[in-house]
């Protein structure tokens, strides 16, 4: 049993945080702000380093006995082999422009938090190992040893970013702190510190493709439920085609999509679009999955998991790629897959076989993400659209954080949208495109487990959907990515009641007429139609 | 709430209309004193409320209730400001106690900032510390409300996670919830 507190104790409220240094403030593990650890059999599954079962909450973390030498040896190798990080390591000149530009900065007021500080807790160690004045000035010059409380700091801190790269835009000398947390991640899975939820879906992907585990049959089954699904709605049988051979295109959504709802309803919409336009594609049941929890576990697991999307598509001789709508997926295709995986010179420069476009800046990746490919169809008249179906809906839109920054997709997801609803707004101009607020779960930080972190770090983006759900009733907050899908609806739940959450494609399903389709009653979600004429509230 | 009772004396009344701004400000110190320094200085510098919801959303919620306290304690209203301060509040490393501390803590600085008029003029705080004591009592509910939803929330995030598959299994289950 636990012990009481004494009266005097229970009446020693104190309403101050502690005033000791950032250096000096150790963490404290409680429940609801931290992820758990991995499990052994995850790490054994792809053969990462000092599986054990443990806790992060537990005083013992279990590690091997020379664990500093390998932590340190690690970035000695790093910051030769990343230029980048040797730069990022000693360029910073502490101005504090990224400071107040972190989502966990903003929801949690923390200041290790602040970008700066995150970088500073790598910086810290590197400056007592690796740079002179480090070694002879110590803490006078900003450098500290690597001790156990340090080590338990990183994992904190580094598994509480989220990698959206919203401080790089402010940062004038470039420093990316999300390359510095993926350096200081791949650091401390050399001493088996991953997280559970980070290590489980990749210990998954490496077995079946995706994330869940799920194998071959059952993947093929939960497609064709949307296609039952469907072909209730529009009376129209759409019929995907699973590895076949030859076919022109291969398609990759993330798993969300295909398992979890609101992503689901994303899947019917891609499916019911390709029908449409009669497009001559194939899923693959390997490359069954876009996302790549790789990338927040180390650069060569990234590899590893992505080589299948370039191995599917030689194996079953597609021209082209065409990507779902997925976040940090994009950053892997945009900014690693091609000198990773590639060259990918079986593959051609994708040509929508429908409107003859080249997509010229995928002539390298071979990749194309969706919304290039539909707002392409939309623009050259190819699919017809009412927009009156999602008239009972005042839709905004969230710029995924990698789609935003790492590839500039601003303007396609909204030419959509506004094509396939009439009832559009946008959100504050410092909350959306380059400076969009991240979702605060992305990176693999997800969890339910995490869930009272998760609402802090997402408190800006939901504060700015409160604002134009209070000033226009917005009431469907669309993005284009599958943890945005799979986090959001427990987001505005606490945040901002009476928003729900779509993909993007999700809309365009419900907006798209198809040929030969039975006159419609419901949405995708099985809601009742708007009527016609009676506006936002016909659906009601 | 508004129950006749507790009116505040006009007397009372015009010294915490004319003194609001500054004891506002006061107020509004102390829950930032709750923050490490760094996140304060944020919180109160930055008027920008989308680059600063928590600092903006405190000090408009704060404004709000210290109206409703001189006004009249309009239910919906106290409930919306208290809502969104403590909402916030909730998530963040507080205890309990720590989370809701502030609507006490104006006491405190009522009776600083009017401590010469207490004194001098035998001005009474007793309606507007009864007052104080329905908010915290409603704090209670709604700090527990926020955090029962926080559970209930990650219990929905499971069960979505898993009722495609397991419907696609043949093992619907129906929660008697």
């Amino acid at each position: 049993m636990a012990s009481l507190p004494k009266p005097d104790e229970l009446l020693a409220i104190n309403y101050k945080p502690p005033r000791t240094g950032w250096m000096d403030t150790p963490v404290k593990f409680r429940r609801g702000t931290y992820l758990y650890g991995a499990k052994p059999k995850n790490l054994e599954a792809v053969g990462l380093p000092n599986p054990r079962e443990w806790s992060p909450e537990e005083e013992d973390w279990k590690l091997p006995e020379n664990w500093q030498e390998i932590i340190l040896e690690g970035l000695r190798e790093r910051l030769g082999r990343f230029r980048s990080l040797q730069i990022f390591m000693d360029a910073c000149v502490r101005c504090g422009a990224c400071a107040d530009k972190c989502h966990f900065f903003i929801g949690t007021g923390d200041p290790k938090n602040m970008p700066v500080l995150r970088a500073e807790l790598l910086r810290s160690v590197y400056r007592k190992d690796f740079t002179t004045a480090g070694k002879l000035l110590g803490k006078l010059f900003g450098a500290r040893e690597l001790t156990l409380d340090v080590l338990k700091e990183w994992y904190y801190y580094f598994f509480q970013c989220t990698e959206c790269r919203r401080c790089s835009v402010f940062c004038p000398f470039g420093i990316d702190t999300a390359e510095i947390t993926m350096i200081a991640r791949e650091l401390l899975n050399l001493v088996g510190c991953n997280i559970d939820w980070i290590a489980a879906p990749v210990a998954n992907c490496y077995r079946t493709g995706n994330h869940v585990g799920i194998e071959p049959h059952a993947f093929k089954d939960m497609v064709e439920f949307c296609v039952d699904e469907i072909e209730n709605i529009t009376g129209i049988r759409v019929e995907p085609t699973f590895n076949r051979k030859g076919a022109e295109i291969l398609f990759i959504a993330p798993s969300g999509d295909v398992f979890a709802d609101p992503g689901t309803y994303t899947l019917m919409g891609y499916l019911m679009l390709f029908h449409e336009i009669g497009l001559d594609y194939t899923f693959s049941t390997y490359a069954s999955e876009g996302g790549n929890f790789g990338m927040f576990t180390s650069h060569e697991m990234m590899k590893r998991l992505n080589a299948k999307m370039y191995a599917e598509a030689k194996r079953l001789g597609v021209k082209w790629i065409l990507g779902g709508e997925c976040g940090h997926m994009w950053r892997v295709i945009n900014q690693y897959m091609d000198t990773m995986n590639g060259p990918a010179d079986f593959l051609e420069e994708p040509v929508s076989p429908i409107t003859g476009t080249k997509f010229e800046n995928a002539r390298s990746t071979k990749m194309v993400h969706i919304v290039e490919f539909t707002a392409d169809l939309i623009r050259h008249n190819k699919i017809k659209l009412d927009p009156s179906r999602n008239d009972h809906l005042k839709v905004t839109f969230h710029d995924s954080c990698n789609p935003a920054r790492a590839m500039g997709l601003f303007e396609e997801p909204r030419y959509i949208l506004k094509n396939v609803c009439r009832n559009f707004y946008e959100m504050p101009e410092n909350t959306i495109r380059e400076q969009t607020f991240c979702c605060g779960s992305g990176s693999g930080l997800n969890s339910d487990e995490y869930m009272e972190m998760r609402m802090r770090g997402g408190f800006p983006r939901a504060n700015a959907v409160k604002y134009v759900r209070d000033k226009y009733g917005v009431n469907m907050l669309a993005c284009i990515c599958a943890v945005d899908r799979a986090v959001f609806p427990a987001l505005m739940d606490y945040w901002v009641p009476g928003v729900a959450v779509a993909g993007v494609h999700e809309l365009v399903g419900n907006a798209l007429v198809m040929t030969g389709e039975t006159e419609r009653e419901t949405n995708l979600r099985g809601e009742p139609l708007p009527v016609k004429g009676k506006g936002e509230n016909g659906g009601e | 709430m508004k129950d006749g009772k507790n009116n505040i004396l006009p007397g009372t009344h015009e010294i915490l209309t004319q003194r609001k701004s500054a004891i506002l400000q006061k107020w509004y110190q102390r829950i930032l004193d709750s923050y490490p320094a760094e996140a304060a200085r944020f919180f109160k510098e930055e008027q920008d409320r989308f680059a600063n919801p928590v600092g903006t959303t405190i000090y408009q919620a704060l404004e709000g209730l210290y109206e409703e306290i001189l006004q009249g304690m309009e239910a919906g209203r106290v409930r919306a400001c208290l809502d969104s301060i403590i909402r916030i509040r909730a998530v963040q490393d507080f205890s309990p106690s720590q989370a809701i501390a502030f609507i006490f803590q104006l006491k405190h600085v009522l009776k600083e900032e009017l401590a010469g008029e207490i004194r001098e003029k035998g001005l009474s705080l007793e309606a507007v510390e009864a007052r104080l004591e329905d908010l915290a009592l409603l704090a209670f509910d709604i700090y527990m409300q926020c955090r029962e939803q926080l559970w209930e929330l990650k219990v929905m995030e499971i069960k979505n996670r898993t009722a495609r598959i397991l419907e696609r299994a043949n093992l619907t289950i129906n929660f008697p919830y």
